[in-house]
């Protein structure tokens, strides 16, 4: 399995959720976990997702979803797992 | 599993507190370059560097992305220099062209820097040895990204009055060579005692001959983690909670810049060797070791009570960095340099930091008196006695120290000079106006101190 951890952050407008996830069906990427809260009035969502049935690379996954949060007002950053788990859990 | 909460943690380190990789450095052997021949010793070090880190930068820019953090640079550091040319040169300017060599692969390649112009001279200088650090202002000045040091000490030979003697000559001569640069050759050139083999930063990075044929050392950083985080929790909290959180957020950078290392040494194919935590600054707001020293208490770096509190962080850096990662070696530590912190400079200016506090400093930080511009008027004696002050300092502590002055040719105190990118602006700093020539003329080396004999 290849976890890599989506995140958006920005201004809280309808269908964030629904239009990224329409992107990674699209994209064949199965979310495992979404959780969202509100920071310093920033809505920010994080998606757990598994990339190893997509076809699409690692760099064009990131630049199509950096694209799409241009679109919405939002930052939409996608990163590998490990650099989380490495860096919270001893 | 990962909770939303870290998640942002980690991506609030890396978007506004300027959390980086500092460097993948690459380090190289070129022992089995060594030939008679200039030209064929030149021809081999290019083909090697070529082939082994053709994939260097392009490796680092992946993980970066990959990972989402930044991999900021991606250098190269090789065997001594002064090893590898002793077969076939014969005269400083043979030395220069294996620094040209240098050059020229580390442009091809697109590494910013490439360490290794060094010798290591700390009992005695081999006449290839001499021959290097002679060509070192010619090399510096003719060269962009090749970095040069000289080991003139350690703890188990004493320190080499004579090289000392003779750096202090080689560092006037490289600032008046760079002239029209504000003398940034110096910038390039850094006087070790105690160096390391396996220092991922420069510019006294080279790969010691106790070292493998390859091998990955990264330097991590993170100075404006620790000042937001002790900014955001620690204000008027006790020493023992202070402590906690500097060694807990060493941790996790740490972390990073471990699984960063793994990651290069497996797509480069090749071992991995260090992680090497240091906080070292940068010219960035927000990037700043001062910064820290000033959250802990301290109206300026400078201010009694500042050695003590560099020292704390210094040990809480290593305590949290040494859980994080299976290999530590490099510096590992608080780097301290002048031109490259924005709050030093600060502190500078306010007349609160001089060369003389900052030798204190040293006493408890990983390195040196580092990036320190000094009027252009400075005596070699004086830079020597600065070298051997700074070198006793390492001797006797047991720890790595450094000289990295820049007596600007043609300026005094009160200039400023401007290195620009990394390196930096500084405010020339004021030396002791008194002589030391007549110690510096002396022939031969201090003796080892008694507590290096541990046989």
């Amino acid at each position: 399995m290849k976890k890599v951890i989506i995140t958006v952050v920005g201004k809280d407008i309808v269908g964030i959720i629904a239009k990224t996830s329409m992107y990674l069906y699209k994209a064949n990427i199965n979310i495992l976990d979404i959780s969202q809260t509100v920071v310093q009035d920033y809505f920010n969502m994080m998606m757990i997702v598994d990339c190893s049935k997509t076809r699409k690379s690692f760099d064009r996954l990131g630049a199509e979803l950096a694209k799409l949060g241009t679109e919405m007002g939002l930052r939409i950053r996608c990163q590998k797992s490990e650099i989380f788990e490495k860096m919270h859990r001893v | 599993m990962i909770n939303i909460y870290e998640v942002i943690e980690t991506n609030k380190m890396i978007l506004e507190e300027n959390l980086d990789v500092r460097t993948i450095t690459m380090g190289v052997s070129l022992l089995d370059c060594a030939d008679s021949s200039v030209a064929k010793t030149c021809d081999c070090i290019y083909e090697k560097l070529m082939r082994l880190a053709k994939d260097l930068v392009k490796t680092g820019d992946d993980i970066g992305r990959e990972f989402g953090v930044p991999v900021v640079n991606k250098r190269i550091s090789i065997t001594p220099a002064a090893i590898v040319g002793s077969a076939c040169c014969r005269r400083p300017a043979d030395f220069v062209r294996i620094a040209k060599t240098l050059d020229r692969a580390a442009k091809r390649l697109g590494v910013n820097f490439i360490g290794g112009y060094s010798a290591v001279v700390s009992k005695g200088m081999t006449p290839a040895d001499e021959l290097l650090i002679r060509s070192i202002p010619e090399a510096m000045a003719a060269t962009e990204r090749v970095c040069s040091s000289v080991n003139v000490g350690s703890t188990k030979t004493g320190i080499d009055m004579d090289a000392v003697r003779l750096m202090g000559e080689i560092v006037k001569k490289t600032a008046e060579l760079t002239r029209d640069r504000d003398s940034i050759g110096c910038a390039k050139l850094v006087v070790l005692c105690n160096a390391p083999d396996d220092n991922p930063f420069m510019a006294g990075a080279f790969h010691g001959v106790s070292e493998g044929d390859a091998v990955v050392n990264v330097g991590v950083s993170g100075p404006g983690v620790v000042n937001h985080v002790l900014a955001n929790s620690c204000r008027g909290v006790g020493f023992e909670e202070l402590c906690e959180t500097i060694k807990r957020t060493a941790f996790k950078i740490t972390r990073v810049g471990q699984l960063v290392a793994q990651e290069a040494a497996k797509r480069l194919g090749v071992p991995f060797g260090i992680i090497d935590l240091s906080l070292a600054p940068t010219p960035a707001v927000g990037d700043s070791v001062a910064d820290i020293l000033r959250e802990i208490g301290l109206e300026h770096p400078g201010a009694p009570g500042t050695t003590a509190a560099l020292a704390l962080l210094n040990d809480q850096v290593k305590k949290g960095g040494v859980m994080a990662s299976s290999y530590v070696g490099g510096l590992s530590g608080a780097f301290i340099p002048v031109s490259e912190d924005q709050g030093m400079i600060d502190a500078v200016n306010a007349g609160a930091l001089t060369i003389e506090k900052l030798e204190a400093m040293t006493c408890v930080c990983s390195v040196g008196l580092d990036m320190i511009a000094v009027p252009g008027a400075t005596s070699a004696a004086a830079i020597s006695g600065i070298i051997a002050d700074e070198a006793a300092i390492g001797m006797v502590n047991q720890k790595t120290t450094a000289v990295r002055v820049i007596p600007v040719a043609g300026k005094k105190v009160g200039d400023t000079v401007e290195f620009g990118g990394l390196l930096g602006h500084a405010p020339v700093m004021k030396v002791s106006k008194f002589s030391c020539e007549k110690m510096i003329a002396r022939k031969g080396r201090i003796p080892a101190p008694i507590h290096s004999f541990k046989n």
